[in-house]
């Protein structure tokens, strides 16, 4: 307890007893309501402790038992419950009913980006500007499987060369090198003959020798003059867009070992308004077909 | 200034005591002229809080008919003829700025008018106080009534008096949610227990706060919350028109007989003063000016059949200057000749005053001029981040954007045609928008929001642009005069 209160002569008030090197501190006294109000804060936070996880000891869930992650599910519900009756009217709507209406049409691209961004980024990139190492740009114009609505929705409903669906995309290309179809110097013709597809074949001899294995073993799937095949989903070879690199060395590689995109099928593991608002998406980034 | 803590030290607490118990203020009721203008200006600002979010006002189909609104939901501000987007809200910020300046001006010239007059803390005890007074009776008797025992009178006095608090609070509340909301759909909706739990949580927050800070907090909340009394002292100075109390004349105190001063010790001062204050212990930080004393203290003078103006608004020059020409002079009516003849006239040109008038017309100009050549119709263009760039299976490179057109408008054509300047040969594809005779898309944009397109921009392999080319999107209306331009890039591979 403080013990020297005195009075200050020049304003007439009282000290708080309290001395410093000298210096005396002037009383001036809180108002008791507001003490008794710091109380009740504190108290607050006692019962705050007691009733929530607000203590740091390991298993200490409060008497309430409330986590963020046991309060999660009534979110989600009450966001899905929100969501429901657009997503209902997208089911209802159908692709191309979607696509057209520009109200659900607007909530497509909205509600696909974030669809896109949760399931598709990952391989595709943001924004489906692809990766190197087969995966497809879906910002381009060049379409392995077609970029219509439908062909769109088909293959992310149904996958690539997955085993997941009996409708899916995409069959194995053959591993000419491996697989004892070709000669090393045959898949080296062969890739001269396909760079001449896009004007780039340096050695004409070689070429004309490739065109021949090209017949036989290419054209039934990559077309006669490599303008793909997307039944198969054989990208066109007489284009700039290359999905495993168009050098020579690339080109040989994927000839001798073979190449082959995977794509999980997405029905049943997504909404089906989900996947019909993703197609709208991607259709829309690059314009599409 | 001499600085005090409000009332005097309540004996009750023990001395050196760091805490001190609430000291309850009695006012006493008081007749005269600032009297009457505080309740003109209560009766005033109390209706204009209660009736404006009733005014009506048409704007057309479709919009809100509140004359003031801030719609939270749509995100935009109703005042009269002024409508404010979320991201204009610095007009917002500029009429606080202005209220600010304007608020120090007035205190630079005329004191603390806004404490005693308009501060809605005022407004509302000032209510809150009259309610008890008719209820209770005036100071001594509501003393009387606290002294004595809590029998039934006490009880049916205390209920009734809250109660009649509690539906002012509750009025006050329920207006404040009217300015967020469609007065009669909301009224309605509290009424029959349709509103949302926001509504009626901010209604119980508003009523709870009336209730506690005009009921019982009162002076407390200018000498212990406010922040405004405690920096109000560098806005005044000594030509600052104040509540002052002419010592020169009334000292000393007591009986009325020669030998003393005007005063006479009657206390009335003290009696009405919403703060518990004596005014003439000189300035203080409690003081809200709000002259009651003034009105106190010349109602004892008629009676004593003595000049007005004991207590009186003044500048602290004034009063210094009669203090300085009756010093030494015993009291009588030589003294208060030379007092009342030294007073000086309130200097209101100062430099203070034209700082405060600078800013307060440089603010309103800047303000007028920005609100005056505010665009209604913007035009945004975002470049796709991901990917920068795409190329195309001939070779060619595209660019993706986003066209955004904000529209602060209704009812006005805007059908607008976008072009794209920038090198020859870059062609530009508008996403779902429909063509003119030339070719040239049309942007229909919304009434009152925001509209967007997605635009592709293809250079073909034949046109070589460098890395970065500068491109100018444009919309034009039939005439073909621009209405809107913004600059973006075109990206490409490194050449």
């Amino acid at each position: 307890m403080p013990t020297k209160i005195e009075k200050d002569h020049i304003s007439g008030q009282e000290t708080t007893g309290h001395e410093w090197d000298g210096l005396k501190e002037l009383n001036t006294p809180l108002p008791k309501w507001w003490l008794y109000t710091f109380y009740a804060t504190i108290l607050f936070s006692l019962v705050w402790v007691i009733l929530y996880p607000a203590f740091p000891i390991q298993g200490w869930t409060g008497l309430t038992g409330w986590t963020a992650r046991g309060a999660l599910p009534a979110q989600l519900e009450a966001e899905r419950a929100r969501t429901e009756p657009m997503l209902a009217r997208v089911r209802e709507a159908g692709l191309q009913g979607t696509a057209d209406d520009p109200e659900l049409r607007a909530f497509a691209l909205a509600g696909g980006r974030i669809g896109f961004a949760n399931n598709c980024a990952g391989c595709h990139g943001a924004g489906g500007q692809g990766a190197p190492g087969g995966f497809p740009n879906l910002a381009d114009d060049d379409w392995l499987f077609g970029g219509t609505l439908e062909d769109i929705h088909h293959t992310i409903a149904h996958g690539v060369r997955a085993g997941e669906s009996d409708q899916e995309r995409g069959i194995p290309m053959p591993a000419f090198l491996a697989m004892g179809m070709l000669t090393p110097a045959e898949i080296a013709d062969t890739a001269e003959f396909v760079l001449s597809f896009t004007g780039r074949a340096t050695d004409e001899a070689a070429a004309q020798r490739g065109a021949e294995h090209y017949e036989i073993n290419c054209s039934s799937c990559h077309g006669p003059a490599g303008e793909g095949m997307r039944e198969q989903g054989a990208p066109a070879l007489n284009n700039q867009i290359w999905l495993y690199g168009g050098d020579r060395q690339s080109i040989i590689r994927s000839i001798a070992y073979s190449r082959a995109g995977v794509m999980p099928s997405w029905q049943g593991r997504l909404d089906p308004a989900m996947v019909t608002m993703i197609t709208v998406y991607v259709h829309a980034l690059g314009g599409g077909e | 200034m001499n600085v005090t803590r409000p009332g005097k030290a309540p004996v009750e607490d023990p001395q050196g005591s760091l805490y001190a118990s609430h000291q309850k203020v009695y006012p006493r009721s008081v007749k005269g002229t600032v009297r009457q203008v505080k309740w003109a200006v209560l009766w005033l600002l109390l209706a204009l809080y209660y009736l404006v979010p009733w005014l009506r006002w048409d704007r057309g189909a479709g919009v809100p008919d509140q004359a003031v609104l801030v719609d939270l939901s749509h995100g935009r501000l109703f005042f009269l003829w002024f409508e404010i987007w979320p991201q204009e809200v610095y007009f917002l910020t500029g009429v606080l700025v202005l209220g600010a300046i304007g608020l120090f001006a007035v205190t630079s010239l005329f004191g603390r008018v806004w404490c005693g007059f308009t501060c809605p803390q005022t407004v509302w005890t000032d209510l809150f106080m009259w309610i008890e007074r008719r209820i209770e009776g005036d100071r001594n008797a509501r003393i009387k009534l606290d002294q004595g025992a809590h029998d039934g009178a006490w009880w049916k006095k205390k209920a009734l008096k809250h109660a009649a608090w509690l539906g002012i609070a509750m009025a006050t509340g329920g207006a404040w949610i009217m300015y967020f909301n469609d007065a009669p759909t909301v009224t309605l909706d509290v009424l029959t227990g349709q509103a949302s739990l926001t509504v009626y949580g901010f209604f119980a927050l508003f009523t709870a706060t009336t209730y506690i800070l005009a009921g019982a907090a009162r002076e407390q909340v200018c000498t212990y919350m406010c922040p405004w009394p405690r920096f109000q002292g560098a806005m005044l100075d000594e030509n600052s028109v104040v509540v002052t109390y002419r010592g020169w004349r009334g000292e000393p105190r007591g009986k009325p007989e020669a030998a003393h001063g005007d005063c006479v010790a009657c206390q009335a001062c003290v009696h009405v003063c919403p703060t518990g204050i004596d005014i003439r212990d000189g300035q203080q930080m409690e003081c809200i000016g709000c002259g009651l004393c003034v009105d106190a203290c010349d109602d004892i003078m008629d009676r004593l059949g003595r000049p007005r103006g004991l207590v009186a608004f003044e500048t602290l020059k004034s009063l210094a200057a009669s203090q300085a020409a009756t010093a030494g002079m015993p009291p009588g009516e030589a003294r208060f000749t030379a007092g009342m003849a030294a007073r000086k006239p309130q200097k209101v040109i100062r430099p203070r005053t034209l700082i405060y008038s600078g800013i307060l017309v440089a603010v309103t100009a800047l303000m007028l001029g920005a609100w005056l050549l505010r665009p209604t119709l913007t035009l945004h263009v975002e470049r796709d981040r991901a990917p920068l760039f795409v190329q195309l299976s001939d070779g060619g490179i595209r660019n993706g954007y986003t066209v955004r057109i904000t529209n602060k408008t209704r009812g006005q054509n805007t059908q607008l045609i976008l072009v794209l300047e920038g090198p020859q040969g870059l062609q530009m594809l508008v996403q779902e928008a429909p063509l003119d005779a030339l070719g040239r898309p049309i942007l229909a944009a919304r009434d009152d929001g925001i509209s967007q397109w997605r635009t592709l921009v293809t250079a073909p392999p034949t046109l070589r642009l460098p890395e970065n080319t500068p491109v100018t999107f444009r919309l034009i209306d039939a005439e073909g005069r621009s209405i809107a331009a913004r600059g973006s890039s075109f990206l490409g591979p490194r050449p």
